[in-house]
């Protein structure tokens, strides 16, 4: 038994050694997989039970937290009462979506969340790119791992935190608006101006995760072969030169992917981020999808709307990451689930 | 360009060119070209740092100094630590530290336990039942319920108002998982299969042979963890409407953002601290444990994200 045992769980090697084809023990490994192949189901349970029992803590979390949630929109069809509960509650068909759709407090959060998303893709997007070639044009190790621990560092904030901090250097008492009236001018408070919200949430979001973007950039450039810049060199490519013909088709295919991703998760505009200052600045500017789920179902009490809301922006982002995945494969890009 | 050349082995990161003299074929740059890249460099530095620094200076400011600057303090002045033992005396931001703490203290174990256990169980393609597990794992990556749904469930379960509910629902995060089940896959196999050869069962290989080896991989994992529960701040407004028991987050909101009173700031007199220092110290609690830790783990989680990010 031991020694088929171990032929056993060796053969699970076959397909972790099948990635690495030049490892040395890749032939005996070959051997293996026909054994992989017999080993019954109940063979592979006896032998497997252990790893499996290790996995179903977090299967029943996912069942319980994540999986159960997606039936419960089944709230989405009725005139669901917390009081009734909803095995009780009438089905009212697609009442909930027709009245959405026709709702313009949901395509002003449509227009809100597309607004953002893509004035962040072209305002914010870049800016880790052009930090990373900063920074890897730095020649000094130390300096260079010092700003990038300095700039990693709002990342981990809160975005309670973020926007507090932006407050006391933004707002109506912040340091802007004390040296203007230090200065004799009007202050003025960004913080509640709807005009400018635009601008204050991509720099809010700059400040706090555009030095963590950088880190993708960073180790795609490192993985550049020195020896295709010293050859541009030698052949009379200047700096510019170099940069365009070696430096930004390295990081092309970062680039894509992470368009790509962004482009899947357009209707996920920093949630906590909005609702922070949806106060401040007024629901017009500042209301998207999920902040509308939160106050027409949470706040207001319409459940069943309010879910109907939420599905529909769940079912168009599946689409979304979908299509994505798809011109992702179109690029000769491998995506984002092709394996594993 | 005279450059001290470093010793290789201070070079720590391989994501790092390991280059510290300008190489013989570069030409020297334009002086206004490095000027300029200077300049860029030391403002984002300064926008980073330099709203920190004037919140934590305030935070340590008596009255008096934050008075003659008008508000937040740039240049010290008078220094006075009564903010901080105000808060910290027992009140409604002790409670609220306390509470941040035992959430974040508690649900990081939790996460971190169930998680490796998760990322070990599946880190052997062919395994009994892999690709099923697998698969419902990554499902969630693409469809999530949404946010009235899990409200309900949450109501439904009886979590209002007990700390399970700021832990539970986002105790695991697929992500992780999948970061440091590829960093398992990596270790050498020989390794492995030679102790169960040696009669190890898969419980003893995770904790003696996996775990030991991993440590940079699972402390990034914990901070992460660690990191979102501290700054976790929706879920206790949905979940949690008992307010002697919210986070941290939750009074930071109400005593910086929306202005609410610190209780014992209106009792103007003997010992009271400004309003604002109150204010700022509050701040500077909330990000305290993450500037403790980040000195710790900063280096390792470079390594730790690119793992996920080449293997998942």
């Amino acid at each position: 038994m031991t020694t088929s045992e171990s032929t056993l769980t060796d053969s699970g090697v076959q397909a972790q050694a099948g990635r690495r084809p030049g490892r040395p023990d890749g032939a005996h490994q070959e051997d293996l997989s026909i054994t992989r192949k017999r080993a019954g189901l109940r063979t592979r349970l006896r032998r497997d039970k252990s790893l499996v029992l290790m996995t179903l803590p977090a299967i029943a979390l996912l069942l319980v937290f994540a999986y159960i949630p997606m039936l419960g929109n089944v709230v989405a069809f009725q005139d669901y009462s917390p009081f009734i509960g909803i095995p009780d509650s009438p089905f009212v068909g697609l009442d909930n979506f027709t009245r959405v759709l026709g709702d313009q407090g949901f395509w002003l959060a449509v227009t809100n969340t597309l607004v953002i998303t893509a004035f962040q893709l072209v305002f914010f997007f870049p800016v880790p790119i052009v930090l990373a070639l900063l920074l890897n044009s730095l020649l000094s190790p130390a300096l260079r791992s010092t700003i990038q621990a300095i700039v990693y560092l709002p990342h981990f904030f809160s975005w309670v935190l973020v926007v507090s901090v932006f407050q006391q250097v933004l707002g109506g008492a912040g340091l802007l608006s004390q040296s203007l009236r230090a200065h004799g001018w009007q202050a003025m408070d960004i913080m509640t101006n709807p005009d400018t919200f635009l601008f204050l949430i991509t720099s809010q979001a700059i400040w706090k995760d555009a030095g963590w973007g950088i880190i993708v950039f960073l180790a795609a450039l490192s993985a550049v072969d020195q020896e295709q810049y010293e050859a541009a060199a030698v052949d009379g490519a200047n700096r510019w030169r170099r940069m365009w013909h070696v430096t930004l088709p390295a990081l092309r295919s970062v680039v894509i992917l992470l368009l790509i991703l962004r482009l899947g998760d357009a209707l996920s505009v920093g949630f906590e981020q909005l609702i922070l200052q949806r106060d401040a600045v007024g629901a017009q500017a500042s209301e998207v999808l999920d902040t509308f789920v939160y106050y027409t179902g949470v706040r207001n009490g319409d459940w069943g709307y309010a879910a109907a809301a939420g599905l529909i922006k769940g079912l168009v982002s599946l689409a979304l990451i979908l299509g994505a995945n798809k011109l992702a494969h179109l690029f000769g890009e491998s995506g984002v689930y092709s394996k594993s | 360009m005279s450059t001290i050349t470093k010793p290789a082995a201070t070079v720590s990161a391989a994501l790092r060119r390991n280059k510290s003299s300008r190489p013989a074929w570069e030409e020297e740059p334009h002086p206004a070209a490095k000027i300029g890249k200077a300049a860029v460099l030391i403002m984002v530095v300064v926008a980073v740092l330099g709203p920190l620094y004037s919140i934590v200076l305030t935070s340590l400011s008596s009255q008096a100094t934050i008075t003659s600057a008008g508000g937040m303090v740039i240049v010290p002045g008078e220094i006075s630590l009564d903010a901080y033992s105000q808060i910290l005396n027992g009140g409604v931001v002790t409670r609220a530290v306390l509470v941040s703490v035992g959430v974040t203290v508690v649900g990081t174990l939790l996460s971190m336990v169930v998680s490796v256990l998760c990322a070990y169980g599946l880190s052997r393609p062919g395994s009994f039942a892999h690709t099923p597990l697998l698969f419902t794992l990554l499902l969630t990556m693409f469809f999530s319920a949404g946010m009235i749904p899990a409200f309900l469930l949450v109501s439904g379960l009886g979590l209002i108002n007990t700390y399970w509910a700021l832990i539970l629902p986002s105790a695991i995060s697929v992500f992780n998982i999948i970061i440091l089940r590829g960093f398992f896959m990596g270790i050498d196999r020989g390794i492995l299969d030679s102790a169960r050869i040696d009669g190890a069962s898969e419980w003893r290989i995770l904790s003696q042979i996996v775990l030991p080896m991993s440590k940079a991989v699972t402390a990034v994992i914990a901070l992460f963890y660690g990191v979102g529960y501290w700054n976790a701040f929706f879920n206790a407004v949905l979940y949690i409407n008992d307010s002697a028991m919210n986070p941290l987050q939750v009074v930071l909101r109400s005593y910086v953002l929306q202005g609410v009173m610190i209780p014992g700031q209106i009792a103007v007199g003997q010992g009271a601290a400004p309003s604002l220092a109150l204010q700022m110290a509050v701040l500077v609690v909330a990000v305290m444990p993450i500037l403790m830790v980040y000195p710790l783990l900063q280096k390792h989680f470079t390594k730790g994200v690119m793992i996920g990010a080449v293997k998942g």
